[in-house]
């Protein structure tokens, strides 16, 4: 049997970060896969260590930027669980607001490149199109279209006036048009439930064994959330609902993320009807950490953000420990790659939406004649959307 | 202006890198390539190759597992090239430059010709600069 | 019955500690030896999923949490073992929970803590020529 090698790596134009996979092949199918990371690792557990716990919420941010209002709170509900305080109710409201903007803005995101992936360019273009008056939104509350700031120790950063709700409450019913026929479109077409249903299928012992969180957890019918399971900010007192699906295959994934814009539009609404012509307080001010330990959760857009920090009462952590969902569940591609084809590869590994930033060089290497050859991630890509083009023709 | 240079300000062929950094620079590149920015409007495409490539968008702090690639996708350009430094990690480190593990900033790896600060620089300021490129070619 | 209850009841006399000390979540403190078999309990019989394991260096040894999270409670149990300063080692998890490969290894790149039978501890997040004795993330 020939082996081939296909490394996917580390660096790629279109994706993010730099993560490296290695590819075993047998023909078109794939038998086993590596996972090699650590490109992109710039040490912020450490660097946290030497930073002011406010401080600590700015380097957080940029641990991922899109996730960069998950992290924060996270690591403000782990800090707020050491100290054992809660905050006030508005600042509450506020963070749910903006968790659940940061969440349909990267659904959105991941709706676009998994269509780039499958060669539906068009989607891409369109979804980018939506998503960018949500970013003027995240400017207009926040200051900044990434990287909010808008999470402190004790609450939040600042306020946001009823103009602002106003504007919002626009923005996101043209969204909810929008994104319903998206949903259509992507659901009812033919060649897209070819390409995608029964690919990458991940059981729920293999969600299990992994520890695989978020959408593709829910994907395979494993009904978690933190956000219901062990609730913060305000999600206890909004009326939403978790999103589940059966079969764990990459269009469940897609439909999980599709529907779980609509919920995350509910929660806003209802969030902007409460802080309405309101006035409150937005911050518990905290003036030292005591000794301790304190673990905060929050369920990110990918899944379930996780930090653990421990104190002895000087000005920085002694220990900051960060779990990003992608973490758990990239090596699941152990699981859902094997069996697969070259060309599905692709929309598998996008369809976990993983933090990763693939390749541009990648060389196959014919264990048997040992001749290596150059072939480009834009190569796996066009032979994703070839097989698309195929499927479209029969 | 030699033909080189005549033939470069025509239509500049970018190549995105990111060499340890949060995603918000990279997303903000793709950013100008969706129909609100569209930067084909001045000539420019997103290529798959550095081979392809006369402008080097780079962003991150450079971490050592990096280091070599960097220099070696700098070394896969044709030259002259120009290289852009997109964000503050690729400019100076930001915060992570007391890190372990960075071998930047990219201006100690490889000659930069744009630095585009902010963290991160919106697609508005990465068109700008590279129009100030344009501009400084003619 | 209650999960404090439970985890009482299960882990038995291998409990050395236990801390709750805030709504929520759980910390038991239990010998090295016995890991294996209380991440068993915990993890098959107990039904909890791996959320992660976090190093940390102390003054006078290292410590490993493990932490399982049970979300029909929307608890986090976190398993605490202490092990020595000199030559940190302990029973690696990898035979129970295959997801947890990874972990091990960047707590052995960033803290030199031995995971015994890990099959494939290698570098993963630092390069593979990082000078072996140097770990960044140990207290200086």
């Amino acid at each position: 049997m020939k082996k081939i090698i296909v490394p996917l790596g580390p660096d790629h134009p279109l994706f993010e970060e730099p993560e490296f996979f290695i590819l075993h092949c047998d023909g078109e199918n794939v038998v086993d896969v590596e996972w090699q990371a650590g490109y992109n690792h710039r040490g912020i557990e450490k660097i946290s260590e030497t930073k002011h716990w406010d401080q600590v919420t700015f380097l957080v941010e940029r641990i991922c930027g899109i996730c960069s209002n998950s992290h924060p709170v996270a690591y403000a509900n782990a800090v707020e669980n050491l100290l054992g305080i809660d905050i006030p109710e508005r600042a509450k409201y506020i963070r749910t607001i903006i968790s659940e903007m940061e969440r349909l803005h990267s659904h959105l995101l991941w709706a676009g490149l998994a269509g780039h992936f499958l060669g539906y360019n068009t989607v891409f273009m369109w979804v980018w199109k939506y998503r960018e008056p949500l970013l003027d939104m995240m400017e207009m509350l926040t200051g900044n279209r990434n990287n909010y700031s808008m999470i402190k120790i004790g609450g939040v950063r600042r306020d946001i006036n009823d103009e602002q709700i106003k504007a919002l409450r626009k923005t996101l019913d043209t969204l909810k048009t929008q994104n319903e026929m998206l949903t259509k479109v992507v659901l009812d077409d033919p060649v897209l439930q070819a390409r995608l249903v029964n690919v990458g299928v991940l059981t729920k012992k293999d969600i299990k064994d992994y520890g695989a969180v978020g959408p593709v957890a829910r994907a395979s019918g494993v009904d978690i959330d933190v956000r219901r399971d062990n609730p913060y900010a305000a999600y206890s007192f909004i009326d939403w609902k978790v999103i589940t699906r059966e079969n764990g295959d990459v269009f469940d994934k897609a439909v999980v993320r599709l529907l779980e814009c609509f919920e995350s539009i509910k929660i806003i609404q209802q969030c902007l009807d409460r802080i309405e012509n309101k006035k409150g307080e937005i911050l518990n001010e905290v003036k030292e950490i005591p000794p301790g330990e304190g673990i905060g959760r929050h369920e990110a857009l990918r899944g379930e953000v996780f930090h653990y920090v421990r104190s002895d009462g000087t000005s920085s952590p002694i220990r900051h420990k960060i779990r990003a969902p992608s973490y758990v569940n990239v090596p699941t591609f152990k699981k859902s790659c094997i069996g697969q084809t070259i060309s599905d590869v692709a929309i598998i590994l996008a369809g976990v939406d993983p933090c990763y930033c693939c390749t541009e060089r990648v060389s196959v290497y014919d264990a048997n004649t040992r001749k290596k050859k150059n072939v480009t991630w834009t190569e796996i890509v066009r032979k994703s959307q070839e097989k698309t083009k195929k499927l479209k023709k029969s | 202006m030699n033909i080189k240079t005549r033939a470069l300000k025509k239509s500049l062929w970018v190549y995105h890198l990111s060499t340890g950094s949060c995603n918000n620079c990279d997303i903000e590149i793709l950013d100008c390539l969706s129909p609100r920015f569209d930067i084909e409007r001045f000539g420019m495409v997103l290529v798959g190759s550095p081979k392809h490539a006369d402008v080097l968008l780079i962003t991150g702090i450079v971490t050592k597992k990096n280091l070599e690639r960097v220099k070696e996708v700098y070394h896969e350009t044709p030259k002259p090239c120009f290289v852009v430094a997109v964000g503050t990690c690729a400019c100076s480190g930001n915060m992570f430059r007391s890190g372990y593990n960075m071998a930047g900033p990219l201006k100690n790896v490889i000659p930069v010709d744009v630095f585009i600060p902010g963290c991160p620089p919106g697609p508005a300021a990465i068109i700008s600069a590279v129009v100030k490129l344009l501009n400084k070619l003619k | 019955m209650k999960l404090n209850v439970l985890l009482k009841e299960n882990l038995g006399n291998m409990v050395k500690k236990f801390e709750e000390p805030a709504d929520k979540r759980i910390y038991i403190t239990i010998d090295r030896n016995n890991l294996l078999k209380c991440a068993e309990i915990i993890f098959k019989n107990l039904d909890a999923r791996y959320v992660i394991a976090s190093g940390i260096h102390n003054e006078n040894n290292f410590e490993m949490l493990y932490h399982f999270s049970f979300d029909k409670d929307g608890v986090i149990v976190s398993l605490r073992v202490y092990l020595d300063k000199e030559k940190p080692e302990v029973e690696s998890l990898v035979s129970l929970i295959p997801g947890i490969e990874y972990i091990e290894r960047e707590t052995w790149e960033f803290f030199g803590i031995k995971f015994l039978n890990n099959p494939n501890l290698k570098h993963f997040l630092l390069p593979e020529d990082w000078p072996e004795g140097d770990y960044p993330v140990r207290k200086k």
